[in-house]
């Protein structure tokens, strides 16, 4: 839904699918095996892994098959801050995301539309950030925002910045860029409904007596609703599972450490693969209760 | 009315200031590819072109480059050809496992990187398998699937079934439909979703990451490097794939544009 | 021109044709027969299956049951592309990414006819779009778009040419330039044409057969002047032209004619114009055929009276004034009088008397919805 942004955007849902055939079994077969490989087998790989208990040899980084659930404990308390982290990180970056990408996308998709050329063009410009590699503008950040930076020394000279105060390694500073990291995931999704919002809708209400504010809140917003949740998820989900950001050799420190670090660490210094795979085990019961939730209330048509 | 005008101006003006806020590390990086740094590129020390020119001077960039190319086009294909097959059923056939498939399909889509970089390692681990440029390759096309699917998907719904009945009518068997009819007019979503493809995997980094083993890929490179001191190379690097991209984008728009305008004349 | 194409199309024949979706029934039981050569319209209201009934034959579509055969030939299972058939869409589904020329020569390629490029090239001459035969579909209007998919069938030489609705996009005087076309090339041609519409007065125009359908089902089917002069049933009646129809008890029945009383006066129809002879009938006549006095008209056998009646309502249709009578205990009844010149003689609110020849009249099979008792 989120990438159909790009597309011509009139679809004609034509006369109903014709009715399944062996043609269908050809076209997907292979992609959804692949998937059920690639995608399902690993995750009940993890499954597997996260309940296997140390070595009976000793040796290190050496499991046995068995069903300890000792990880998953020891994960949830010892990782408890970082868990709690992750998803404060999460709500905070998405929820500035949204507000960040909501006019923006409002702007592109409603505003721009007599000028089509125009529209694509600074809809690209929008989505310009994820063309460039997405360590270097974190890192571009990092250097942007650093102790002795620009920005910073700009900002003490109007004293709305304190002289030891520092940026990078704060919570702030990962929600920073977090946030800008997943703006496009924001954006997209938000500007497909927001460029097939029916204007004439909006004229209607305003014909019958609505101000701007309550157009916005009776009639745009409930209408552009899919896409303001389907950013959401396409957001906060992956954010939750991120570890660049936080890493002390970009935005963050060891206080801002999230999931994604604690797994990194685990599963490839440490080579306690049962923690890295009980802590990646949580996370994706999490998010599929909250995909559940989702798709309870919506169906699956529309998410993709 | 006077709030209606205010409002009218607000609307763009912010999103000129957001858009330069977007912008903003994008200009820095580019900027950056011109220092003349010696160790670290975190100070600007003058102007030059060396690093564009001598790119290479530094092999691991240019090795890790190659090999970014290579697991992106080769990921880019498999995907694609994979991708376009079920975007192409789940729209034009009824079929009972609808919505396991959509489910599917969305929820790579969703998971963190972390969890599918773990999960593959794990069953690459248990399977035996040693990581190298095969598991980095089956990696990315499995997260690029989704991606396809939505892109390809969103063409297919645009694409009127009554032309392929017409070819039909026409004595176009099945085969003949697909390549003169079906094929041709998806190609412009087909396309997108190649390139979209290509940017996922070129820029992926945590999930290569778990996978690769001893191949270095771009992104890899950069995060080993940046415990130390990103090279301007890397700037280099990715400031002309940008450029890059964003050339063809544009270009294409600007080329369909002009080519629609030139159609209804 | 004719000699290039085959001499004559052949037949269809639809026998015992039922087509169930999912949830409801498209058609319930059809059987028709169209003789080679015929301009054949299908006639009827949007959902009554006339375009499921067109696209079983183009093999669009599989029936549930039944069989359809092209010149003799058992076809209900043949894929579409094995057909000597050809459609005429209702949106063209001219293929963008091609020229008009190319469309046109799509079907001669794929049945590897020698010179496709030249055969097609003298079907746009046909319909007079050759000198632009390396536009885009997109760059035309709706009437060249209409032409390039008519030439794109016709260069085919199907046995069956289908047409679905394909004039609905047109305006007003560029459907009637194509109606006259349309007819000439199939006549000069000799095709078999089945052409689908909604549009009754296209139809009657048009074909030398129409079939009347609704819900499924063909309810007449015969020449436009016997459907229209002596409509069997209720949505023939309604559907095909206006028509006053009268409701009661049969009262009277003689060695020709049999009546009706309706609310005291006698309304009389011809036997051999009566689909039902007792009981509670249906009698109908055009408004045209009916005409209004301002005294009392003299009885007389052959005539059929009623009134007094005030008029409700007069309309100018540039052709016709339309009066509308309100009888009481009778209801509502429409006359047309052709626009001759002389301007309205009666003016509303005015006490008229209606008549129309017994021979005009015609009886129903069944009653009008809501009148069924």
């Amino acid at each position: 839904m989120a990438f159909a942004a790009f597309s011509s955007s009139n679809p004609k849902v034509a006369a109903g699918p014709v009715k399944s055939s062996k043609i269908v079994l050809a076209l997907l077969l292979p992609g959804m095996l692949y998937l059920a490989m690639f995608f399902l087998v690993p995750l009940v790989s993890l499954l597997i892994t996260s309940l296997e208990t140390p070595s009976a040899t000793g040796a290190y980084g050496m499991y046995d098959y068995g069903f300890d659930v000792s990880s998953y404990i020891d994960v949830t308390t010892r990782y408890l801050p970082q868990i709690l982290r992750s998803f404060g990180y999460a709500f905070a970056a998405t929820f500035f995301a949204l507000i960040i990408s909501y006019p923006l996308a409002y702007f592109v998709g409603v505003r721009l539309r007599p000028r089509p050329l125009i529209q694509k063009l600074t809809l690209t410009l929008v989505i310009a950030p994820f063309f460039i590699s997405f360590l270097l503008r974190t890192i571009a950040w990092k250097q942007l925002l650093s102790d002795d930076s620009a920005i910073l020394n700009f900002l003490r000279s109007i004293h709305l910045w304190g002289d030891q105060q520092y940026f990078l390694g704060t919570p702030g500073a990962v929600i920073w860029g977090l946030t800008y990291n997943f703006i496009p995931f924001m954006t997209l999704p938000l500007y497909t409904s927001l460029e097939r919002l029916d204007l004439r809708l909006l004229e209607a209400a305003s014909d019958l007596y609505a101000s701007p504010a309550a157009i916005f809140r009776k009639v745009t917003l409930p209408l552009t609703m899919p896409g303001v949740i389907s950013g959401t998820l396409l957001t906060f989900i992956p954010i939750t599972g991120d570890y660049v950001n936080a890493s002390r050799d970009f935005l963050g420190s060891s206080k801002t450490s999230m999931i994604g670090n604690m797994v990194e660490a685990d599963f490839l210094q440490n080579a306690d693969y049962p923690a890295a795979s009980a802590l990646s085990a949580v996370l994706m019961a999490v998010i599929l209760v909250m995909v559940a939730v989702y798709v309870k209330r919506t169906g699956t048509e529309d998410l993709l | 009315m006077k709030n209606l005008r205010l409002g009218r101006k607000v609307l763009p003006l912010y999103s000129i200031l957001a858009l330069v806020y977007l912008l903003i590390p994008i200009v820095y990086t580019i900027v950056f590819s011109f220092n003349n740094s010696q160790r670290s590129n975190t100070v600007w020390e003058g102007f030059t072109l060396n690093k564009w020119l001598h790119v290479c001077d530094r092999p691991d960039m240019c090795d890790s480059l190659g090999n970014s190319l290579l697991i992106s086009t080769v990921a880019t294909l498999v995907a694609t050809v994979l991708g376009t097959g079920i975007a192409i059923a789940l729209v034009r056939y009824r079929f009972r496992a609808r919505s396991l498939v959509s489910l599917s399909l969305f929820l790579p889509m969703a998971t963190p990187e972390v969890v599918m970089g773990a999960g593959l390692a794990a069953l690459f681990f248990n399977m035996g398998t040693e990581q190298g440029f095969a598991t980095i390759i089956l990696a990315h096309v499995m997260f690029c699937l989704s991606f396809v699917v939505v892109t390809v998907k969103a063409r297919v719904q645009t694409l009127d079934p009554v032309l392929e009945e017409a070819a039909r009518d026409l004595y176009a068997n099945p085969s003949s439909v697909f390549w003169r009819i079906t094929f041709p007019l998806l190609l412009p979503g087909i396309v997108s979703a190649a390139l979209l493809s290509f940017a996922l995997s070129f820029d992926d980094f945590i999930i290569t990451y778990f996978n690769s083993g001893p191949i270095n890929t771009f992104p890899k490179v950069v995060y080993i490097a940046a415990a130390k001191g990103v090279p301007a190379e890397a700037n280099v690097i990715a400031s002309a794939v940008f450029l890059l991209a964003i050339f063809i984008v544009i270009g294409s728009q600007v080329f369909g544009s002009l080519r629609r305008k030139k159609l209804l004349k | 021109m004719a000699k290039e194409f085959i001499a004559a199309g052949a037949d269809l024949e639809l026998r015992g044709i039922r087509k169930e979706f999912p949830g409801f029934t498209a058609i319930e039981n059809l059987d028709l027969h169209i003789p080679a050569g015929e301009f054949f319209a299908l006639l009827g209201p949007s959902g009554c299956g006339k375009t499921t009934t067109l696209r079983i034959v183009a093999g669009l579509e599989e029936p549930t049951s039944g069989q359809v055969l092209i010149g003799g030939v058992d076809e209900t299972y043949v894929k579409p592309h094995e057909r000597p058939v050809n459609t005429v869409f209702q949106s063209y589904a001219l293929f963008p990414h091609m020229t008009i020329l190319e469309n046109v020569a799509f079907g001669l390629r794929r049945r590897k006819v020698a010179d496709p490029l030249p055969k097609a090239m003298d079907a746009l001459n046909l319909v007079e779009l050759g000198h632009i035969a390396e536009r885009r579909p997109q760059q035309l209007s709706g009437g060249q778009q209409q032409r390039v998919a008519l030439a794109r069938a016709l260069v085919n030489r199907p046995s069956l040419l289908l047409l679905d609705e394909p004039l609905g996009a047109l305006d007003l005087k560029l459907r009637r330039q194509m109606q006259i076309e349309l007819k000439a090339i199939q006549m000069e041609v000799g095709l078999t044409f089945l052409h689908v519409t909604h549009d009754q007065e296209e139809a009657m125009d048009m074909a030398d057969t129409v079939a009347v359908m609704n819900k499924g089902q063909i309810e007449q089917m015969g020449a436009p002047e016997a459907l229209y002069e002596r409509p069997r049933t209720s949505f023939v009646a309604k559907f095909l032209g206006q028509s006053n129809i009268f409701v009661g008890q049969v009262a009277e029945t003689s060695a020709n004619s049999l009546s009706i009383d309706v609310a005291g006066s006698k309304i009389s129809v011809p036997k051999n114009r009566a689909e039902k002879q007792d009981g509670k009938i249906a009698i109908g006549v055009r408004p045209e055929k009916a005409h209004f006095h301002r005294e009392a008209p003299k009885p007389d056998a052959n005539l059929n009276i009623l009134g007094p009646g005030e008029i409700k309502d007069i309309r100018f249709t540039g052709v016709s004034n339309q009066y509308l009578i309100e009888i009481p205990n009778v209801g509502d009844v429409i006359v047309f009088a052709q626009n001759v010149g002389i301007s309205p003689v009666v003016e509303l609110g005015e006490k008229v008397w209606v008549s129309f020849k017994v021979e005009h009249a015609f009886g129903l099979a069944d009653l009008p919805a809501g009148d069924e008792q």
